[in-house]
């Protein structure tokens, strides 16, 4: 496995492995480090372990053994507490975009505070007013700043997974997980959101950590790529690097390239 | 698909073998349905035998005619009268005949006749349709009813009379009469009564909705699989919690006990009690915002934490009193209002009763939230204390906690069941429940195992859900037996047992519409940091809320209908007055009933189906 670059590693994963309660190994001794403001993409087939690599990380799935060290944090042995603590300073964006349907795009951004307003005030649905400035500040970052009080489901794909992307800015986060932000998304619209993630990374020097399907877009947005098969990593190297025998480890041997 | 002629050679015994075992099953099946069926009508006495006997059939006619006019409106009546003189028996010497004058007249056919002897009243010049009664009327003027009679459309009618057995030498008399309607109708008192009854139906079911949704939301959640099977922790955890209730449920009795108390203290002036109460409300709300400031970017020190959860005790214990002193002041009110109201005087005891129903919450809400509290400081202590113990320290530690956690159970069910049986033996109360509740602790706790990872939500579901289904399998009916012996006959016993009902049906309904939501945004809004009570208001809420209100205006529908029977039971409304009715064979008046119920139902039936389309 290639050694991580010369900066100081932010984000460490080591000998990560997941066994779901089934008996199903979606991670199998998984090892990498990620530097700071790095925009790393993650890619293998369908059922390959990238959504739960992603959520071991945040925890929304629990590793079933290895080590995650974030900034010399553990979070693998943080308590619940910490947990949230850590949880709400990474940004998380799903191929479903996963929004409140019947909540109003506002308070779906707002939502991205919750990690930081006290549980009682936000309970009766109080938010401090720097928080709903902020909101509208990140509705407008993403272009649809006119659509803060419509309902979530009225907004079109392209439109909710920006809702997405604002939710996850609210948390002013130091990591985004992107999980297929734009598989769900027509090309067009699949590039205007990854700009958005580039220029989180650029400008806030953000940590991304985005799977994704499509190689030319791996290639235009990260600055290096892992690729994930049945589990384990077969890959972790720059982009231009993945040439066809690396294409077939990582997609198997059947597999044609389409973009 | 072609066979071989050698394949269905081999197969033709084999299936007619089975048609033959198919035919065999068939038989038995139907012998047996004959059986059951034959068994049913027994035992529930299926006769027609009763059904086809005339006088049966004559009184369900009389019922049948008397529900076809209920008993809602009368009027003035008017009594006209024919009559004529008879002998019991003939005199020697017949006084001559006068033939009958004016009208309308009565004349017997014979004028006299022996004690007993059937005579014919024959009438003429009666109204058309006349419906009225002939009467002999002896010497002292009594009348005795004889025969019912309706004039033919000539005004005519003909029946037979049976005279008297006792002879009498005095001319007596024979009379007809019929009653006629005049003047404009009103409404009878039965009218009255009816509507009284059937608004006190519509709101048992309203209040009976309302107190069994509100139980039924938060039960629901607690009932729904998907919120409830990733809360784990460990059994050590688990057991200090079950011993941390019952203590703080005991701290939170004498909280509220002493909160009482010093309440009384000051509420001997409603004024006082206003100043105490808005004074200690308002420190309330300082300490809140102070102790809990509506955004934080980074952690306090332990100090600072240390002394908001100092702040927030104090504010929980001055927001009880002020809350309770704020209930006496609202009682006080309402009994000032309900004298000075006059007509309205029911909003000032709505205003009294209710403030008595937040005192009664109040010192409920804060034994419970004593308890809850108490449990919840004491499995963060036992959370934090675990992990610094050697691994090899856990097990044991589990273990002694969990046996622990058994005996305390057993100890509350042992001390339970010496109250209800009245036992006194120690043994039998105290250490046998103890020891049987360590051996089971200890052995639970074993099979658990040491990880972190033990289902104490699941727990928690299946409990709730035992209790709503046990609840749910006890009618209403039932229940407001029990509930009447409690709190009387009347209305007050419909609501609860209404309630109770709405809990339990609700509660399983909801939870099921918890389980079918979108787990996306769950998984989103935790992702954000939040805890699992905000990921509830923001993530599953909103999807929950058009399902809730439809199913709670399709509970009230149901509790409408339930409403009007439960007075069958002792649950007041409008059943009670029908029962009453129909047990005195006032079917006129049960009538009247049966026709406000049918309207009220199928009114609410439109009503909350209208509703249901308006929220979804």
């Amino acid at each position: 496995m290639r050694a991580g670059t010369s900066e100081p590693a932010m984000l460490s994963i080591r000998h990560l492995s997941k066994t779901y309660e089934g008996g199903v190994r979606a991670l199998t001794d998984v090892s990498f480090d990620v530097p700071d403001g790095q925009f790393l993409a993650i890619i293998g087939l369908s059922g390959s372990g990238k959504s739960t690599l992603l959520r071991c990380i945040n925890r929304l799935v629990e590793p079933t053994s290895g080590q995650i060290v974030w900034d010399g944090v553990d979070i693998t042995a943080a308590s619940r507490d910490e947990t949230r603590r850590i949880r709400r300073q990474i940004g998380m964006v799903f191929q479903h975009f996963n929004l409140v349907h019947r909540s109003s795009v506002l308070t779906n951004v707002l939502a991205g505070r919750l990690g930081y307003v006290t549980p009682a005030w936000s309970l009766v649905n109080h938010f401090p007013k720097a928080d709903v400035a902020k909101a509208m500040h990140e509705l407008n970052r993403v272009g649809i700043p006119d659509k803060a009080h419509s309902r979530a489901d009225e907004l079109s794909g392209g439109q909710q997974q920006r809702v997405g992307v604002a939710r996850a800015l609210m948390q002013d986060p130091r990591m985004i997980l992107a999980d297929e932000p734009v598989a769900s998304l027509d090309p067009v619209l699949a590039h205007s959101i990854m700009q958005y993630l580039e220029l989180i990374n650029r400008e806030d020097n953000v940590m991304v950590l985005c799977s994704l399907h499509f190689l030319d877009l791996v290639h235009r947005y990260a600055d290096r790529a892992i690729a994930l098969n049945e589990g384990r990593l077969v890959f972790d190297g720059a982009p231009q690097e993945i040439d066809h025998a690396r294409f077939k480890a990582i997609y198997g041997q059947d597999a044609e390239r389409v973009g | 698909m072609a066979k071989t002629p050698n394949e269905s050679g081999d197969r033709a015994p084999s299936r007619r073998l089975a048609s033959l075992g198919r035919g065999l099953i068939y038989a038995v099946a139907v012998a047996g349905g004959i059986l059951i069926y034959a068994y049913g009508f027994q035992v529930t006495q299926v006769s027609l035998e009763e059904a086809r006997s005339p006088s049966r059939q004559e009184r369900l006619v009389r019922i049948l005619r008397a529900l076809a006019e209920p008993d809602l409106v009368e009027y003035d009546e008017q009594e006209t009268t024919a009559e004529t003189s008879v002998w019991v028996p003939c005199p020697k010497t017949l006084p001559a005949f006068e033939p009958p004058s004016g009208t309308p007249s009565l004349s017997l056919e014979p004028r006299c006749g022996a004690p007993g002897e059937r005579i014919t009243a024959v009438g003429n010049g009666f109204p058309p349709g006349a419906d009225g009664r002939v009467y002999f009327v002896p010497p002292n003027g009594i009348r005795l009813s004889q025969a019912e009679f309706r004039a033919d459309t000539d005004g005519a009618f003909s029946v037979s009379i049976q005279l008297p057995e006792r002879a009498s030498p005095e001319v007596q008399t024979v009379l007809a009469a019929f009653q006629r309607n005049v003047g404009a109708p009103r409404l009878t008192r039965n009218a009255y009564d009816t509507w009284d009854k059937i608004v006190e139906t519509v709101f048992m079911a309203l209040l009976g909705t309302t107190f069994g949704t509100m139980v039924a939301v938060p039960l629901s959640f607690l009932a729904a699989r998907n919120l409830m099977k990733d809360i784990t922790g460990t059994v050590g955890g688990l057991a200090l919690i079950v011993m941390a209730l019952p203590v703080g449920a005991l701290l939170g009795a004498i909280v509220s006990r002493v909160a009482l108390a010093g309440s009384a203290a000051v509420t001997s002036s409603p004024f006082a009690t206003a100043v105490v109460a808005s004074a200690s409300l308002a420190v309330v709300a300082r300490t809140l915002r102070w102790a809990m400031p509506s955004e934080e970017t980074s952690t306090p020190s332990l100090r600072i934490r240390a002394a908001r959860i100092v702040a927030l005790l104090v504010a929980s214990l001055l927001g009880l009193l002020g809350s309770v002193l704020a209930a006496r002041l609202m009682s006080y009110v309402g009994d000032q209002l309900a004298e000075l109201l006059g007509l309205a005087a029911f909003i000032g005891t709505f205003l009294a009763d209710l403030g008595d129903v937040l005192e009664l919450i109040l010192g409920a809400a804060a034994v419970g939230g004593v308890a809850v509290v108490v449990a919840s400081l004491s499995g963060t202590l036992g959370a934090r204390l675990r992990p610094r113990l050697p691994p090899s320290a856990r097990r044991p530690y589990d273990l002694t906690l969990s046996a622990l956690a058994g005996a305390v159970l057993g100890l509350l069910l042992g001390a339970f069941l010496a109250w209800l049986y009245r036992l006194v033996d120690v043994r039998v109360t105290v250490v046998a429940p103890a020891a049987v509740g360590a051996v089971v602790g200890l052995l639970l706790g074993w099979r658990a195992g040491t990880g972190d990872t033990f289902p104490i939500g699941l727990v928690v579901y299946n409990l709730t859900r035992t209790v709503l289904n046990v609840l749910r399998a006890v009618e209403p009916l039932i229940m407001v037996i029990v509930v009447a012996v409690w709190v009387g006959i009347g209305p007050f016993a419909g609501v609860l047992a209404l309630s109770l009902h709405t809990v339990a049906a609700l509660g399983k309904l909801f939870s099921e519409d918890v389980e079918t939501i979108q787990s996306g945004p769950l998984e989103a809004v935790t992702a954000t940091g939040a805890t699992r009570l905000q990921m509830i208001v923001y993530a599953v809420v909103p999807q929950i809320v058009p399902t809730y209100v439809s199913l709670t205006m399709y509970r009230w529908d149901i509790n409408v209908r339930l409403s009007t029977i439960i007075g069958f039971a002792g649950g007041g409304g409008i059943g009670f007055l029908l029962s009453q009715n129909a047990n005195l064979g006032n079917y006129r008046a049960a009538s009247a009933q049966i026709l406000a119920i049918a309207l009220v139902v199928t009114a609410m039936d439109y009503l909350s189906t209208y509703l249901r389309g308006k929220a979804v």
